[in-house]
């Protein structure tokens, strides 16, 4: 599936939301862990006719989520999705914010008791200027969009695009659906795991339960 | 703008009907009362298709005035930048009602008001009620007002149960509902600090068993030792420690007697005082026991997920970082609930200082909350 078959106009919402929304098919029950303004949410819901719940830290967020009219709670993740009971969504997304996550591996896990699907983006720290950075520089890599010291970033669980592979496999977790996501935030069609390691600056995945 | 239309937004409009004579008011204790009395304040105008009403719900010792002048105190009313044409709660889209509660004094029957049958007050012959008593007289009301479905139900505190309670004995009727600082069942803690407030009361000896009203002296001294504890409950120990310090009222030094020395007593005891003025000590007995006996879950055999079983409300919960009497926790018990019916809900909690009393206040980001979900419901 791809952008162009889903007669979504990319002017609707950011770049990265959209590959995410083209995951998800029409009239499901979606839960956004880490919502931020509800932009996803408000999307999915008007094209694609879904019925919306979103977990958000920041309170600023929050209110920006609940002046579009979309249900959000204000919560951490890891603590509030444990009160959500099992099967409650067909989708949960968790965008971006898995390596900021205090046990990535177990929020995958609840992500798939709670829904029966998830699809999951990350930054690749297995790209190749990540790699270089580290190679020749000696230092934690610092990107553009990771503008943080390594010793005050909320992100403090990255991963590359074949360790959440890995993980994935070692979880038991079903991989239905995988790709990398290139510079411009748009689909990379590589089909090798080494390129897609090498090029991609996100995984966005689709998992489920085996 | 035509006087009346103006009036209606701004100072809104005070009224008074009695209800139940040919259908009494079914209470919660098994009694029935018949016929009473609500008095309550409007503002705005009505829709055709009467689907723009909102309630909001006082807390504790509040009352019908959120908006205007007081005419008992002569002070502004409780929520004056909450309600009104272009803030949150909009008078300008809005057709919005607050009720004096059943059981307090600001008109509603209640302890103070005169028994029909008796022609005396009632004082303890007033039954004891509850928060869902409070919550059936309104919708009494609501049906006089040929209301089928409010658009809110609102309130902070005391208020925010009944809001809980709207949405859970009448969902049907409400649309959407926020509950503000509030919690679904007083705590051992919470029914502790009441109990010190009734006992303060109940300790004076002109209280005389609830009939004070016989004499010219009230329970004043108990009503307001009752007012002081509680005062403490709806503060912060860092808003007081910034208001008042160790700050010593009027002097240079310690008199080494039992006169307020500090500021913060002298602050106690005009809360404590100048209250005695405006409320009842009866009333403060039977509210205070009507919240004591709030618990929303004891229907449903305590789940509190049952208790909104298929709601079709749509909820919005607000808590304060500071509010140590219903705090966050209790708010997020009732998030939680909801979320495990798959209900409509957002919560926030709200980076405020100042303790419970801080929904009362000037909080921007309260007041954005509210204002952007009314919206968002209303322009669907």
């Amino acid at each position: 599936m791809d952008i162009n078959q889903n007669n979504l106009r990319a002017s609707d919402i950011r770049i990265d939301l959209l590959l995410i929304a083209n995951m998800i098919p029409d009239g499901v029950r979606v839960l956004d862990v880490g919502c931020g303004d509800g932009e996803l949410l408000n999307f999915l819901r008007r094209e694609k006719n879904a019925e919306v719940r979103g977990i958000e830290l920041s309170p600023n967020g929050v209110n920006k989520s609940v002046a579009k009219g979309l249900s959000v709670i204000q919560g951490n993740a890891e603590k509030e999705i444990s009160h959500f009971p099992d099967n409650s969504f067909d989708y949960v997304i968790l965008s971006q914010t898995l390596q900021a996550m205090d046990r990535p591996d177990r929020i995958l896990k609840e992500l798939l008791r709670v829904g029966k699907r998830a699809v999951v983006s990350f930054p690749n720290f297995g790209h190749w200027r990540v790699r270089i950075h580290l190679a020749l520089k000696g230092k934690m890599p610092v990107t553009k969009s990771l503008d943080y010291p390594w010793y005050s970033t909320p992100n403090i669980h990255f991963c590359t695009i074949r360790d959440f592979v890995d993980l994935c496999e070692k979880l038991d977790i079903k991989i239905e659906k995988g790709m990398a996501v290139g510079n411009t935030g748009s689909k990379m069609f590589v089909n090798s795991m080494i390129l897609s390691n090498l090029f991609g600056t996100q995984g966005l995945y689709v998992i489920a339960r085996n | 703008m035509k006087e009346k239309e103006k009036n209606a937004k701004d100072d809104g409009f005070v009224e008074e009907v009695t209800l139940g004579e040919i259908h009494p008011l079914q209470l919660s204790s098994g009694g029935t009362l018949s016929p009473f009395k609500i008095a309550y304040k409007s503002w705005g105008k009505l829709n055709s298709d009467k689907s723009n009403a909102i309630l909001v719900c006082h807390a504790l010792t509040g009352d019908q005035y959120a908006r205007g002048k007081n005419p008992l105190t002569g002070k502004d009313g409780w929520w004056p930048k909450m309600i009104g044409p272009g803030l949150p709660i909009d008078t300008n889209k809005y057709f919005v009602i607050c009720t004096n509660v059943l059981g307090s004094c600001s008109g509603t029957s209640g302890p103070k008001e005169i028994n029909t049958k008796t022609n005396e007050p009632y004082g303890l012959d007033f039954p004891v009620i509850t928060i869902a008593d409070m919550v059936s007289a309104q919708v009494m009301l609501v049906n006089y007002l040929k209301i089928d479905q409010l658009f809110s139900v609102i309130g902070g505190s005391m208020g925010g149960m009944q809001v809980l309670q709207w949405a859970v004995n009448h969902s049907a009727r409400v649309r959407t509902a926020i509950p503000i600082a509030s919690t679904w069942r007083h705590s051992a803690q919470n029914i502790a600090f009441h109990e010190v407030g009734r006992q303060a009361i109940m300790a004076d000896p002109n209280w005389s068993k609830g009939r004070y009203f016989e004499n010219d002296n009230g329970p004043h001294a108990g009503l307001s030792v009752a007012r002081m504890a509680a005062h403490i409950t709806y503060m912060s120990e860092r808003s007081l420690t910034a208001k008042f310090g160790r700050n010593l009222q009027d002097r240079e030094k310690l008199t080494f007697g039992f006169d307020a020395d500090f500021q913060v007593e002298s602050y106690l005891r005009y809360q404590g005082i100048s209250f005695v003025d405006r409320f009842d000590a009866n009333s403060y007995l039977y509210i205070t026991r009507a919240m004591d006996y709030f618990d929303i879950s004891a229907d449903y055999g305590g789940n509190l997920s049952k208790a909104f079983e298929n709601t079709p409300v749509k909820f919005c919960i607000m808590s304060f970082t500071s509010d140590w009497l219903y705090t966050t926790q209790e708010s997020r018990e009732i998030v939680r609930a909801l979320n495990a019916v798959g209900a409509q809900v957002s919560s926030v909690e709200i980076d405020m200082e100042k303790g419970h009393d801080s929904f009362l206040l000037d909080c921007p980001e309260m007041f954005n909350i509210i204002a952007g979900f009314l919206a968002a419901e209303a322009g669907k």
